[in-house]
């Protein structure tokens, strides 16, 4: 496990789209660069702030070893993301990190593997870094992104670089109209691991398919937390171990770990 | 450089900044962000005679300055905590304090029986202020004769230092830390959560799932120097001040107030190295100040 840090990052680039998306782009000075796993998070200080008095979890969103930088995507639901929104260019911003566990990546001797990503609105921030991790390693993952409007499906040229990838809107302006779990592509029932990260329901309905299917599935959480590290116990999720922290045992967890409804 | 040592009971301290239970896990999970060996002492998570899950999430909602938790005293129990986590922690070159927690006097008396076997655990903080647990807990710290007898049972069997910790969900906490200063405590802390509530309007539901819950943070710090100012004129016993401290400011307002030593709490989460930053402030300041020794400015508010 890598050792956890606490430092400034500076802010390279941030750019707003549609209304109420932003992507950071940060980087990190004076400090080696650390290694970070996809679907590991940030604890992101918002500084001077009453109503934003706790640190964010922000997933890791794309990780550009060569710049130095660390991309985070943002929807602005509040306080502390509206604040992230409005960062300035080498303005600073202070980070907890790498924190969490991380998805599960095969055997890169089963590259042949058929490994489906799916993501529901801003859920799909952690999948661009993990498709690109597993890319890097000779996977071809398949993406399927859900969002409620084509104004909510985000970074798709980015994804679109990494594998094939599937859309579903609510309002059915951009790919299959209706739910990710409802488009045709789980028809074939041929993915050997699936990967999901986004509203809980959402990811309960991907957790049902998976398992009709007898198909491996890991699922993202997102628990409120409070310290991030481990210390409060504030995140907990009841699995099969009993009430256990997402913020370090998760925020990804195995289908057959949780006590849902499946 | 001032002299930062204090005395508290038996207990010696290379300085008065100390973490305090439920925010600091077992120190463990703070090593990374800092040289623990460098704080006064660390308050390890309540622990109870059995293991406790818990309670349901939501545990935790953000307020102005502050949180509010209903964590319930989720640990493995003490003798989880003897076989897993004290050979891990017991190397720590700090004092390593058990915040004992409870639903009835047996439990206190049973829990505190087996810490007191472990040699590097030199005091326990009686947990008498629990507001997350159904029985017990709080209830013990908001009536005196409850109080005094927990205290007692306990003061019978334990011989280490002692340090209670107090409820501020009461009228007059002067009257409960007399009482616990009777019973032959060696030391008080205070404050604990201050018992709280939030509402989600849109969904008209209570948003933990306990209802009510334990506030922390910033917010709490006016009452929580409030009654360290009270009970310090009432009692004759060391008191570890607590309550939204996050810089050596806070610290050495709590200090003045009449705090031996202080806790910081909730702003770990914030901060997860502010300890060692609260300490290097203490410093400064004495120094600043033209003050030998931290213990000179106890209780030192210009009249
Ligand atoms: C492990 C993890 C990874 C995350 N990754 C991302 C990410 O990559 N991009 C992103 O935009 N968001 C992510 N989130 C969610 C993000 O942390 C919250 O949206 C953020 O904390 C809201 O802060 P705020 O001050 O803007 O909103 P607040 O003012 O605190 O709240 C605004 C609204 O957001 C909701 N909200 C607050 N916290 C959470 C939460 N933890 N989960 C769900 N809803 C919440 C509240 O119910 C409220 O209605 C992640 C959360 C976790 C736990
Ligand atoms: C998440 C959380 C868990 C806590 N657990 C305990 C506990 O187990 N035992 C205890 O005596 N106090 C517990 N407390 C109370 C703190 O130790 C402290 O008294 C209180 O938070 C006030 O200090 P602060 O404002 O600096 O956080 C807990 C507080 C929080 C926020
Ligand atoms: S957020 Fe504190 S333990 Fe997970």
């Amino acid at each position: 496990m890598m050792k956890k840090r606490i430092a400034n990052w500076k802010v390279k680039e941030n750019i707003t789209f549609n209304q109420n998306y932003c992507l950071l782009k940060l980087t990190l000075e004076d400090e080696p660069f650390p290694e970070f796993l996809p679907g590991q998070f940030v604890q992101v200080k918002i500084d001077n702030s009453e109503k934003a008095f706790l640190r964010r979890p922000i997933s890791v969103h794309y990780v550009d070893e060569k710049e130095r930088e660390l991309y985070l995507l943002i929807q602005i639901v509040g306080t502390g993301t509206r604040y992230l929104s409005c960062l300035q260019p080498d303005d600073s911003l202070n980070l907890i990190y790498p924190l969490g566990n991380g998805f599960s990546i095969p055997d890169p001797s089963k590259k042949s593997k058929k490994l489906l990503l799916i993501g529901g609105g801003i859920g799909s921030a952690p999948l661009l870094y993990l498709g690109a991790f597993l890319r890097e390693r000779g996977f071809t993952p398949t993406f399927l992104i859900g969002a409620r409007s084509e104004r909510d499906l985000l970074q798709l040229e980015e994804f679109n670089k990494l594998g094939t990838v599937y859309t579903t809107t609510e309002n059915g302006r951009s790919g299959e109209k209706g739910y990710v779990v409802d488009h045709s592509l789980l028809r074939k029932k041929d993915a050997d691991f699936i990967y999901t990260c986004g509203p809980n329901l959402m990811m309960l309905s991907v957790a049902r398919y998976a398992r009709e299917n007898g198909i491996p599935c890991e699922v993202s959480l997102e628990n409120r937390m409070a310290c991030g590290i481990g210390a409060c116990l504030c995140c907990v999720e009841h699995t099969i171990y009993g009430n256990t922290c997402v913020c370090t045992k998760g925020p990804v967890f195995n289908i057959n770990e949780l006590e849902w409804q499946i | 450089m001032a002299d930062l040592s204090i005395h508290i009971g038996k207990l010696e301290l290379k300085n008065p900044v100390l973490t305090a239970s439920g925010t600091f896990g077992y120190g463990l999970e703070y090593a990374d962000f800092m040289d623990l060996a460098r704080m006064g002492g660390i308050f390890v998570k309540g622990t109870t005679l059995h293991p406790r899950e818990g309670n349901d999430y939501p545990r935790m909602v953000e307020t102005p300055s502050g949180m509010l938790n209903a964590v319930g005293l989720q640990n493995k129990g003490v003798d989880y905590f003897i076989s897993d986590i004290y050979p891990e922690i017991k190397e720590i070159d700090t004092n390593i304090m058990v915040n004992v927690s409870g639903s009835t006097v047996e439990d206190y008396v049973a829990c505190t029986e087996k810490i007191d076997a472990l040699d590097k655990i030199p005091a326990i903080e009686l947990n008498i202020s629990c507001p997350n647990v159904k029985q017990g807990g709080m209830a013990f710290g908001t009536n005196c004769s409850a109080a005094s007898e927990v205290v007692r049972a306990v003061r019978k069997v334990y011989h280490k230092t002692l340090i209670v910790k107090l409820s501020p969900n009461v009228t007059d906490i002067t009257e409960i830390a007399q009482v616990v200063e009777a019973e032959g405590a060696d030391a008080i802390s205070l404050i604990n959560t201050l018992l709280g509530m939030a509402i989600d309007a849109e969904r008209r539901k209570p948003i933990l799932s306990t209802i009510t819950g334990g506030l922390s943070g910033p917010c709490i710090k006016p009452v929580a120097l409030r009654m360290v100012y009270q009970t310090y004129k009432a009692v004759k016993i060391p008191i570890i001040g607590l309550g939204g401290i996050s810089n050596w400011k806070d610290a050495i307002e709590f200090i003045l107030a009449g705090a031996t030593a202080i806790q910081i709490g909730t702003y770990n989460f914030i901060d997860p190295a502010i300890p060692v930053k609260v300490v290097e402030g203490i410093n400064e300041y004495l120094d600043r100040q033209g003050v030998c020794s931290v213990r000179e400015l106890v209780g030192g508010l210009i009249a």
